[in-house]
């Protein structure tokens, strides 16, 4: 039994960006996070992830603001030293990023490597907007894992056919690897939102 | 899934995803059931920030955009306590706050709503909760605004409130609400929440003893995250 009761979730609201994402809109504000989580130098491979978000009228949303959390290239968070009053390393692993009038919205990042437990290497997302009263919890896989990714317990829990919405296709660019994971709120490609 | 080491969300106490009084939600949010999922390292961790990630007046949003004066409107002192389902404090949690100023007008380059912008307030700030969870702002009271959700729309006067305690699971954005608002009923983003006991968690109370003389008023917000099952299950 607990003794207190949950705080409500509300939604985010349209006009977050000058305090959550005020670099990225130019806002006079400095930000804790933005969209950019690897520098030149941080080890791993460096990749760029990108997609758009979409309402159940396939409308891009414009007024999203899409979280990621993630590991560094040897699976390890950067929360470790939590106890030592706050992180040193240099791999943040949080980034946020608000989507633009396409629905769009790009992370500049590192792959991550795996965490153990037979999860094959992911990103958690949040995601949220005007119109999202409890922000939405899904994962970015990767496409170019196959093998991690038919054994992973998480995408073997989602239906077959639903699995797809949380792969990214990969592809190549002359500044790197491009991975594409774009948002569907509702509609037949509904992205899996889990329960976390 | 019983067993995850953070307790779920008490879907009692935050609202549907879709409530179609508030127009935006039908269509931008899922139709199909959330999936449950064993929580792993990626939802019990969450992002950590050295005590250098606030600078000295973030939380002062009287003066932290001041250029040439001090903020038109009501000072007012924003004070409160992060805990968890077990009343334990969540310390060294990073809180960001925005909201509109006194007139009831965002600086955000899309708000259209006919109210003057204050060249000496921005709206948004931050803290990281001491040992015991507590935090405290300086702020303006901020207007009620229309909207565009149906005729004669307006917001109660509300400040954005976001953190994520200690994991990635725990994460809450919401709002921050203030006693006696009169738009209260009217509002379908307040009353999407089915409970009128979890709506009043969300309404700041007017303290007396917190107020301090000559200053400025005292509003108090406790919030209170997930907590953890009392077994945990991580190695
Ligand atoms: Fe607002």
């Amino acid at each position: 039994m607990t003794t207190l009761k949950q705080t409500p979730s509300q939604t985010l609201g349209p006009f977050f960006a000058y305090g959550l994402t005020p670099e990225q809109y130019g806002y006079a504000h400095r930000g804790i996070a933005g969209n950019t989580l690897a520098v030149p130098g941080v080890p791993g491979e460096h990749v760029r992830i990108e997609g758009r978000i979409f309402d159940g009228a396939g409308a891009p949303i414009d007024d999203a603001m899409i979280e990621i959390w993630q590991a560094d290239t040897d699976g390890n968070y950067a929360d470790a030293d939590r106890d030592e009053a706050g992180s040193t390393a240099a791999f943040s692993g949080f980034g946020r990023c608000g989507s633009d009038d396409d629905g769009g919205f790009w992370f500049v990042t590192i792959k991550p490597g795996a965490i153990g437990d037979g999860l094959a290497p992911h990103i958690g997302v949040i995601v949220q907007a005007r119109g999202i009263l409890n922000h939405a919890f899904t994962r970015i896989y990767f496409a170019d894992e196959a093998d991690a990714n038919g054994a992973d317990p998480v995408l073997k829990s989602v239906p077959e056919n639903r699995r797809n919405t949380m792969i990214a296709a990969r592809s190549e660019a002359p500044a790197g690897p491009v991975y594409r994971f774009d948002i569907h709120m509702q509609g037949d490609d509904e992205t899996v939102f889990f329960d976390v | 899934m019983t067993n995850n080491p953070y307790r779920p969300r008490d879907w009692h106490s935050h609202p549907p995803s879709i409530y179609p009084d508030y127009k935006s939600t039908v269509l931008r949010n899922p139709k199909k059931p959330l999936i449950p999922i064993r929580q792993s390292l990626t939802e019990i961790t969450g992002p950590v920030y050295g005590h250098d990630a606030v600078g000295p007046l973030d939380h002062d949003l009287t003066k932290n955009a001041a250029k040439n004066g001090e903020p038109i409107g009501e000072r007012i002192i924003v004070t409160g306590r992060v805990l968890d389902e077990d009343g334990r404090p969540v310390p060294n949690t990073l809180i960001e706050i925005w909201q509109a100023n006194a007139a009831g007008r965002y600086i955000h380059v899309k708000e259209v709503h006919d109210a003057p912008l204050d060249p000496n307030f921005l709206g948004a700030g931050r803290f990281m909760t001491d040992e015991s969870g507590q935090y405290r702002f300086i702020t303006i009271k901020p207007g009620s605004y229309p909207w565009g959700n149906h005729v004669n729309a307006w917001r109660p006067a509300h400040i954005h409130f976001s953190l994520f305690g200690q994991a990635f699971a725990t994460r809450l954005v919401t709002q921050m609400y203030f006693e006696g608002d009169p738009t209260f009923a009217y509002d379908p983003i307040f009353n999407s929440i089915p409970d009128e006991a979890a709506r009043q968690r969300l309404v700041a109370n007017f303290s007396m003893d917190l107020t301090e003389p000559e200053w400025a008023h005292a509003y108090v917000f406790d919030i209170v995250l997930r907590g953890r099952h009392a077994t945990p299950m991580e190695d």
